[in-house]
């Protein structure tokens, strides 16, 4: 048992151990103090759905109320703006909005439940600015052949009256359309899908 | 006093040492010119930021509701807080001047190469974590461009595979930036930072201090000792370089205290306009831009057209400046015997920096309608002219290997000791 000899084996095997196991409880002990930082169960709390009265709208008019502090843009679009929505197609990066960035009752032309009703996230997908609504149409310094839409003052992102982005845009992506149904003829709820849909 | 000090070093040993190791035994090249300035200014304006900034601590309250007012509280009604305000937002714009004319010295005179290789490293980092203290202390006033600033730059994240969405949630700690986004800048930018960038500022001058200090024309000056071991080209820092900074502070205070006194918002460059407005989460200022020291950095990203790539972009043209001691191969450092090219490619260089700066800045738009008139596509002209300067600007890296490393360099004879001009 008296032995002077050095155990390098038993060393090592202890220093490797006893670093393995202060590093593990390091790590755990780290994961409290990371996850401080994931929104807490206040700022988690504080978005339920809205409901809206869209009577007051007028033809190509645009309402913006907040729900969970992002802008919701709703505008009652005219027969002119739907009219030159398949027109845009061959300018935009995703006309058929194949990504998911509308529940599945928007997925269609329009990008609404009723064609004149469009309801959308106003954040530009490039960095999370407000685009503005520009419906005017005609030349504008952005883009000479303008047929209304939404333009990010950014980074110069447009997107046409769908919200669907054009090409050559630093925005990658179509704005998002919430989760939103029709209670009524003049009211909408924004938050909650409408009945027996996805 | 003899006494005393005797007293004092029985008990601490050392610090009289670590003095004369680091001031009256710390020999520099005789030769330093106007560009050596830029070091000690750096460490005056952190000084300047530690001090003003904990007296503007004493009377901000960092939650969304009442940041705002506080910042109109310290500029209205504590006395001279309007003073210490100012001096901490002029030391911010005067510290990126001082450290981006401090690392353009460090490529003219070639102060990254062996062996200060890790000197320049150290020295990139401190740059990183004051970019991420100016940001956080940029969103502390909680102005409208304090708001969408945070916004855009912690969205930057979302480009990151996988958990992108998660990861900008996790920095914001709410899905907009709010109370506990303000809270946690607010702890980071006035103890987690500085306390890094101290001891990145003490690793960077102890690894200075190890290799000695370059000079303009880039000799070693250890390499020609007196019998004493004292380099023959090298002066004590303390009394002669303590002194002849002095004479740079009294230049620099005295500009910083003509903007401080006289146009602190420097027409919106130092302060910008949008963020005399509260936060506003629902209204996007008419321009989001930066402030003047990033808008290199954010014009890069805004010309790629492609949000991954645009990060990406951003991120590489930091990281390229890491690995330069790497990408040149050169053997001579100053500028002064280098070949033509790589004068040519640094004033390049430094020319497209600045440009990109303008158009991060948004100074464009106007440029463009004054020489193609009103009805100019300002947009596609702004791109070009952009995306050219973004090739530009990496092709400096790319240029720099290859000229060193393939051997195109013709430098011109190096002097065997500092040339000394009287």
């Amino acid at each position: 048992m008296a032995d002077d000899s050095i155990n390098k084996g038993r060393r090592r095997f202890l220093t490797a151990s006893t670093a393995v196991i202060g590093g593990a409880g390091l790590i755990i002990t780290a994961i409290p103090f990371v996850e401080t930082w994931l929104p807490s169960a206040r700022a988690q709390a504080a978005g339920s759905p809205i409901t809206v009265d869209i009577s007051k709208i007028e033809k190509g008019q645009m309402v913006r109320y907040g729900w969970r502090k992002q802008p919701i843009f709703v505008i009652n679009r005219t027969p002119e703006q739907l009219q030159w929505l398949p027109k845009q197609d061959p300018r935009l990066r995703d006309p058929h909005s194949n990504e998911p960035q509308q529940p599945s009752y928007c997925k269609n032309g329009h990008r609404s439940i009723k064609p004149e009703w469009m309801v959308l996230i106003g954040i530009c997908t490039h960095l999370g600015c407000v685009p503005d609504y520009k419906k005017k149409v005609g030349p504008e310094p952005f883009d000479p052949d303008w047929k209304g839409g939404f333009y990010c003052p950014c980074h110069h992102s447009r997107y046409d009256m769908a919200a669907r982005v054009y090409d050559g845009v630093p925005a990658p992506l179509n704005m998002v359309v919430p989760p939103y149904h029709f209670v009524d003829d003049t009211h909408i709820q924004i938050g909650v899908d409408p009945k027996g849909a996805a | 006093m003899g006494a005393f000090t005797q007293w004092f070093n029985e008990r601490a040993p050392g610090l009289g040492a670590v003095y004369k190791k680091h001031m009256t035994e710390y020999y520099a090249p005789k030769n330093f010119n106007v560009m050596y300035y830029f070091g000690s200014l750096a460490m005056l304006v952190l000084v300047n930021q530690i001090v003003t900034g904990i007296f503007l601590a004493m009377f901000y309250t960092p939650t969304a509701a009442g940041a705002f007012d506080s910042v109109q509280y310290i500029m209205r009604d504590v006395n001279w807080g309007w003073l210490v305000r100012y001096m901490h937002t002029t030391g911010a714009s005067m510290f990126f001047i001082v450290i981006y004319l401090h690392m353009f010295r460090g490529l003219m005179y070639g102060s990254f190469k062996k062996p200060r290789e890790l000197v320049w490293l150290i020295g990139m980092l401190i740059f990183l974590v004051l970019m991420a203290e100016a940001f956080m202390g940029y969103v502390l006033p909680w102005g409208n461009m304090s708001f969408w600033g945070a916004k855009v730059i912690i969205t930057l994240f979302s480009a990151v595979p996988w958990f992108g969405h998660t990861l900008v949630t996790w920095i914001m700690g709410t899905f907009v930036p709010g109370d506990p986004t303000l809270n946690r800048f607010f702890a980071l930018h006035v103890v987690a930072l500085p306390l890094v960038l101290l001891l990145l500022v003490v690793l960077h001058l102890g690894a200075l201090h190890e290799v000695g200090s370059n000079n303009p024309d880039g000799v070693e000056i250890k390499k020609h000792k007196n019998p004493k071991g004292i380099p023959l080209d090298g002066i004590a820092f303390h009394p002669y370089y303590t002194l002849k900074d002095l004479v740079g502070v009294g230049v620099f205070l005295i500009i910083c205290a003509v903007i401080i006194f006289f146009a602190p918002s420097v027409g919106g460059f130092f302060l910008e306009h949008d963020n005399s407005i509260p936060a506003n989460d629902l209204v996007t200022p008419a321009t989001i831009k930066p402030v003047w020291y990033f808008s290199p950095f954010y014009a890069i990203l805004r010309m790629i057209p492609s949000k991954g790539l645009g990060v990406l972009a951003l991120a590489a043209s930091i990281v390229a400046l890491f690995l330069v001691p790497w990408l040149d191969r050169g053997g001579v450092k100053s500028i002064r015997y280098r070949g033509l090219g790589y004068k040519i490619a640094l004033a390049i260089f430094a020319i497209v920096f600045f440009l990109l700066g303008c158009i991060g800045a948004d100074l464009t738009p106007g440029w463009i309608v004054s020489i193609f008139g009103p009805n100019a596509d300002i947009t596609t002209i702004e791109n070009l002219f952009g995306r050219i300067l973004v090739i530009l600007y990496f092709a400096f890296f790319v240029f720099l290997w290859v000229y060193t490393f393939f051997g195109f360099e013709r430098t011109r004879p190096v002097p065997e000791r500092v040339t000394t001009h009287a």
